[in-house]
């Protein structure tokens, strides 16, 4: 009963913030939203009993991704006008897209292995039972290979999005903090003993 | 080489914790605070506070509206009218300062060939409606009253630097 | 030792009119009410510390008028505060402007569920302690972020952009400081980091030793993290005026304020539980102890406010560069150290 209201209350809570993500103007309410759904979809996760998980989430992406959506999207100065001019123009593609997606899902999921009956009821676990364990000894010896490979490939991407991003013509003329902090007394100031000059 | 100490003795934080040390040993000094209504700093006879505007010692007023100090006065706070009194001395009608124009130059001290106006050593005035802090003749007089024996005190002391 | 909680829980029952879920509710709240109530009035008289110890340094008395020696003084501040209008700017997001500084508290609460302040003594002894901790203390830049975007004004927006990014720079080196920790400790629940750190050496075998350059690096990260000087760049009073509260008055401007001295205790209460062995007494033969730990989040409390009275703020750029260039490669290496130094039992830390 009371697990059912939790999660009717999050299931309830996360559709409406994603609803509300792609249907409100502006641009950072919507992100806003997007930080609720996270949210809401990671008390799902505890409820599954996956905390480490549901943590993971807020974590990367509320605590970090979002953050710099938010970023984004606060620094520009979105027209939505012009974001709005070829709707009608765009609408018969996306929609064909949109309902070829939404069969898609749906054939997957309506599936004979997908259905309650299916899967494979819920373990009680005992009170001292460690999901973050379980999870680290999954992914370091089973999944190890595919874990590594996923690893690589983000490694990859940081790589490659650093590289088309940098420019090494330095456009600002702030000085470097580096070559600022190792200057010495004795870089700068010279004592100097001049000699007295004699009168003649 | 000298670089590469520098930047392991920047790792030890050496600089930050001789900062610390300064502050820290400063925690523990002499506090200078004076608690203001309790303990007061000395004060000096020349001290500049509020106004007063003298009597002889027979109660005649000395101030003989010669108007150098409305002159010299670089707020324009000091206004004086005067007319002839009945025994044919020239006397003021009006003299008064404006405290909130006023900026304690003590010029008007100066210039004053009588010792009439002077600054005494009261500051904690205050005003707590529109036009208190207009000093009239009669507030000034006053004033002098009160602090007669202060004022004269004080010229005493500093009549051999004058 | 009675158990004062459940004491409570069996005379709720007993009343017998309450339904079962409603008395473990009642339990909970006390419990975070006994967790929450000192707090605040932690915060209230951190904020009497502050004015008092920088006075001192600054060779002042500090607020002594209010009260015996000035100790109702944060009293007297909280009442004006409280009585003060709250001003909503025209052009402000109003639903937002409102919710930033709950934002900004909430999670600054919320971290201390998992606090051990003794063996057994903790609110939430979840397993997942340490991350939690990392997942709500990276959620209190958010406060910052909607403030400054909400309230409609350059300063503040400047403000939050300069908080935001440098929080999200120095989560990152204090997040791998705590995997150092973790590393070491071989738990993420807080408890049994605490209970890790005890050995035959006193003060000696807990974490600081041999985590020493994670220690540093945790403690000031957390002081960037607090927005505290010598990193408080977004408040910055000589250049943004007061940076993303700049709008804000009474009791939004208090929450914000509670918001950053909570924020200071968690982060020193932090400190002491991963690095100083929390409840361990560091003088063997003594017992262990609550007061332990309090005395221990005091000190990094007290070195919060001697940073501030000492150190002249960062520039922008110096921030960045100590974050990304500085701790983030040393907090990377000695990962690796404590891994090879777990991994060959390195004594006497890691002997068991």
């Amino acid at each position: 009963m009371f697990e059912q209201v939790v999660f009717y209350t999050f299931a309830a809570v996360l559709t409406l913030a994603a609803g509300m993500v792609i249907t409100v103007r502006n641009p950072v309410h919507a992100a806003l939203f997007l930080v609720l759904a996270f949210f809401a979809s990671s008390g799902l996760w505890l409820l599954l009993e996956a905390e480490f998980l549901a943590i993971a989430l807020v974590l990367v992406y509320v605590g970090a991704v979002m953050v710099l959506f938010l970023f984004v999207v606060m620094m520009l100065d979105i027209n939505l006008t012009v974001l709005r001019e070829g709707f009608a123009r765009y609408l018969p593609i996306a929609g064909i897209a949109a309902v070829l997606m939404f069969v898609a899902v749906g054939s997957v999921l309506t599936q004979e292995k997908f259905t309650l009956a299916k899967t494979a009821a819920e373990v009680a676990h005992p009170a001292d039972y460690n999901n973050t364990r379980e999870l680290g000894l999954a992914l370091y010896t089973q999944y190890v290979w595919p874990f590594e490979i996923a690893a690589v490939l983000l490694l990859v991407a940081i790589i490659a999005a650093i590289a088309l991003t940098l420019r090494h013509t330095r456009q600002t003329k702030a000085p470097k903090p580096e070559k600022q902090v190792a200057v010495r007394r004795e870089d700068r100031v010279r004592l100097v003993k001049v000699e007295a000059e004699r009168q003649g | 080489m000298s670089a590469v100490a520098d930047y392991f003795k920047s790792l030890t934080l050496w600089e930050l914790v001789k900062g610390l040390k300064l502050t820290g040993t400063y925690l523990f000094d002499r506090k200078i605070t004076v608690q203001y209504p309790e303990e007061k700093t000395p004060m000096s006879p020349r001290f500049r506070g509020l106004h007063a505007l003298r009597r002889y010692p027979n109660g005649e007023e000395r101030c003989i509206a010669c108007k150098l100090c409305e002159a010299v006065c670089p707020a324009l706070a000091i206004t004086i009218e005067s007319e002839p009194r009945d025994d044919g001395t020239r006397r003021t009608t009006k003299y008064e300062i404006d405290l909130t124009k006023c900026i304690f130059c003590g010029f008007c001290e100066e210039s004053c060939p009588v010792d009439s106006i002077v600054e005494t050593r009261h500051f904690e005035y205050h005003g707590e409606k529109r036009g208190d802090l207009l000093m009239t003749k009669e507030k000034l007089l006053a004033n002098a009253e009160r602090f007669e024996a202060q004022i004269a005190a004080d010229r005493a002391t500093e009549a051999r630097y004058r | 030792m009675i158990n004062p909680f459940a004491l409570l829980q069996e005379q709720l029952t007993a009343l017998g009119f309450i339904p079962a879920p409603l008395v473990v509710v009642a339990v909970i709240v006390a419990k975070i009410l006994v967790i929450v109530l000192p707090l605040m009035g932690g915060v209230a008289y951190l904020t009497l510390a502050e004015r008092k110890v920088i006075g001192y340094i600054q060779v002042r008395l500090g607020p002594n008028r209010v009260g015996p020696k000035g100790l109702l003084q944060p009293i007297a501040d909280a009442l004006k505060l409280l009585t003060k209008e709250m001003v909503v700017p025209s052009g402000a997001s109003r639903f937002l402007f409102i919710i930033a500084p709950i934002l900004a508290l909430g999670p600054a609460l919320a971290a201390w569920a998992v606090i051990p302040f003794h063996s057994e003594v903790v609110l939430a002894d979840i397993n997942a302690g340490l991350l939690y901790l990392l997942a709500l203390t990276s959620l209190g830049v958010y406060g910052i972020i909607v403030a400054g975007w909400s309230s409609n004004s350059k300063y503040a927006f400047l403000g939050a952009m300069r908080s935001a990014a440098q929080i999200v720079s120095y989560e990152i080196a204090m997040g791998f400081a705590l995997v150092g920790v973790l590393v070491a400790a071989g738990s993420l629940n807080l408890g049994d980091i605490v209970a890790a750190q005890r050995g035959g050496l006193g003060p000696l075998s807990w974490f600081w030793v041999p985590l020493f350059p994670l220690f540093i690096i945790y403690f000031i990260s957390g002081v960037a993290e607090t927005n505290r000087a010598p990193f408080d760049v977004s408040e910055g009073e000589s250049e943004i005026v007061a940076g993303f509260h700049v709008e804000y008055a009474g009791m939004g401007f208090a929450l914000f304020f509670l918001a950053e001295y909570a924020n200071m205790i968690l982060i020193s209460a932090l400190t002491s539980v991963m690095f100083l062995g929390g409840w361990l007494s560091p003088i063997p033969g003594i017992p262990d102890g609550i007061h332990w730990f309090l005395a221990k989040t005091s000190f990094f409390l007290f070195l919060f406010l001697w940073f501030r009275a000492t150190f002249p703020r960062y520039r922008y750029d110096q921030i960045m560069r100590l974050g990304w260039k500085i701790f983030l490669p040393i907090t990377i290496v000695w990962i690796v150290v404590v891994a090879a130094m777990v991994v060959w039992k390195l004594p006497p830390w890691f002997a068991a």
